[in-house]
């Protein structure tokens, strides 16, 4: 196993990028991981504010017409090896936004690469932990 | 020589949950102009609404926002129980109003929370999203989800408030009370949200009715407006609460109103659950006539409007939703303009901006061309490059 893996899977740091057509709830929900009731960072995950500090990537909401390209361009600014999670029913699928006019022809699992689905219209804390928890997994088991 | 710079913050910026772009224009410390640019959460949901029939559509406006998913629905079903002239029995009647209370006082704790996360005051952001989570126990027990509750139906609700719920949320109620106690101390006690708050991008009452904010952000500017006391809808004519102002203008009034109206919130809940009579919950209504209708709820950051018309099928011909950032964000006007760089986060949070509430469809027009009325992206982009130009002439770069 490699440094940076080894290090992504004992302290991964993320970033929380809304792609843009989302309801805040997933957004809120991630916030909430933070917070005193389920509190990630006493496994190590941190909320940082670039994405040239993230080992992994969670992602919101729809990708819009008008956002595709700042998503398209964070992820080519991430340090590799990064994990993607599409969290939420939107950035799983589209979901309910699938036939907006302003979602993006290309969804985001086609954009980017993404490692985790964590579904849920919006998924719970618990959802999501686990969703991070089995990534993180996937790569050690590598 | 001008000493003049623009700051972006956004579209993605560490601070903020949703894509947003502020820019500053700042004179050394001193913030002299600002612009927002919105859209990018655009959705097209109103679009979208017009696909789908009236009972799919609370489905799709309660995903407007996570934060008002009660709001939306609420000001839907009425507008479309407006045009349609239903029926709604009480106890449903009782049920909304319990439901878009706890809402209530759950998004007011989450902006006390951010608030103090804004300030570099993780305190006061950890606390209170603590004490938020036993309102999203109490929501998830009687609706089954913590955030999206899926209640509102044309017609009455979806889903009764068992005996044993009114118990449970009873039984929680002293549990907030203290929490809120608590935050009220950590707010209206503490000396370094004082120094912090406290006369910081001060809105007059007369700025108010100039810009004609909505929510909270009036109600602290000493504006008592409150649609459910003005136009009383759902249970709020037959409970017994008062509106919360502020005469101050200040982040550190809007915070005060918050806190307070969270007291009130938890009065309208205990009383509706008391009150609540036996009987149906739902008038299932068929089929919704020709006509038209608007539907209104004080949502947590202000009034949230939608305009239904049917045309007797079973889809809404025209929906049309007005959010209460819309009406907040002029107010930044008045209010970020002339503080400090150091405080324009806080008073641009003081609002409770919600991005993905306000993401209508704009039009912008050109000036006095009749033949070329709307402008195009290509247009907006040679405007955009040409301020630039201009400003670059200007500051002499």
């Amino acid at each position: 196993m490699s440094l940076k893996i080894k290090a992504l899977t004992k302290s991964p740091w993320v970033y929380h990028l809304c792609a843009g057509g989302s309801c805040n709830n997933c957004d809120i929900e991630i916030l909430d991981l933070l917070t005193p009731r389920f509190d990630v960072e006493r496994f190590g995950a941190v909320l940082v504010g670039s994405i040239r500090h993230a080992d992994a990537l969670l992602v919101t909401g729809i990708v819009t017409k008008k956002t595709a390209p700042l998503v398209k361009k964070l992820w080519e600014q991430a340090p590799k090896p990064c994990l993607v999670f599409a969290i939420g029913g939107c950035a799983c699928s589209q979901g309910l936004f699938k036939d907006c006019y302003t979602a993006n022809p290309v969804p985001l699992d086609e954009l980017i690469p993404v490692h985790a689905y964590v579904p849920g219209c919006p998924p719970k804390p618990e959802t999501m932990i686990a969703g991070i928890v089995k990534a993180l997994g996937s790569l050690v088991a590598k | 020589m001008n000493d003049r710079r623009i700051i972006p913050i956004g579209p993605y910026h560490p601070l903020q949950e949703e894509p947003e772009l502020f820019r500053l224009e700042v004179d050394g410390e001193t913030v002299v102009d600002l612009d927002v640019e919105v859209g990018w959460n655009h959705r097209g949901i109103e679009k979208l609404c017009e696909t789908k029939t009236y009972d799919q559509v609370p489905f799709v406006v309660e995903r407007i926002c996570g934060i008002c998913s009660t709001s939306h629905p609420l000001a839907y079903v009425q507008a479309v129980e407006e045009a349609g002239d239903i029926e709604v029995p009480e106890r449903a009647l009782y049920i909304r109003t319990i439901i878009a209370e706890l809402e209530r006082i759950h998004s007011h704790l989450l902006w006390v929370g951010l608030a103090g996360h804004f300030l570099g005051y993780n305190t006061v952001w950890m606390w209170s999203w603590k004490y938020r989570e036993p309102v999203l126990d109490i929501c998830e027990t009687v609706t089954g989800n913590r955030n999206h509750y899926a209640m509102m139906k044309v017609g009455g609700v979806r889903r009764d408030i068992l005996p044993e719920h009114v118990d449970y949320i009873l039984e929680r109620i002293p549990e907030l009370v203290k929490f809120t106690d608590l935050i009220k101390g950590a707010v209206l006690d503490d000396p370094v949200l004082h120094a912090r708050l406290k006369g910081v991008g001060v809105m007059t009452t007369e700025d108010m009715h100039e810009y004609g904010g909505v929510g909270p952000t009036s109600r602290a500017s000493g504006v008592p407006g409150d649609v459910r006391r003005d136009d009383p809808y759902a249970a709020y004519g037959l409970v017994d609460w008062d509106v919360i102002t502020a005469p101050w203008g200040d982040v550190f009034a809007k915070a005060v109103v918050r806190v307070l109206e969270m007291y009130e919130s938890i009065r309208i809940v205990k009383e509706c659950l008391t009150k609540m009579p036996e009987g149906e919950i739902d008038s299932n209504p068929k089929t919704v006539p020709a006509g038209e209708g608007i539907g209104h709820h004080e949502a947590p950051r202000g009034e949230v409007f939608h305009y239904v018309r049917s045309d007797g099928t079973n889809r809404p011909i025209r929906h049309k939703i007005r959010a209460p950032t819309y009406m907040n964000l002029p107010t930044y006007k008045a209010s970020v303009v002339g503080a400090s760089i150091t405080d324009a986060t806080i008073i641009l949070a003081a609002i409770d901006p919600c991005y993905c509430c306000t993401e209508r469809m704009a039009v912008y027009k050109h000036k006095g061309d009749p033949r070329e009325p709307i402008m195009t992206g290509e247009d907006l982009v040679r405007l955009s490059q040409e301020k630039t130009a201009r400003l670059r002439k200007e500051f002499g770069l």
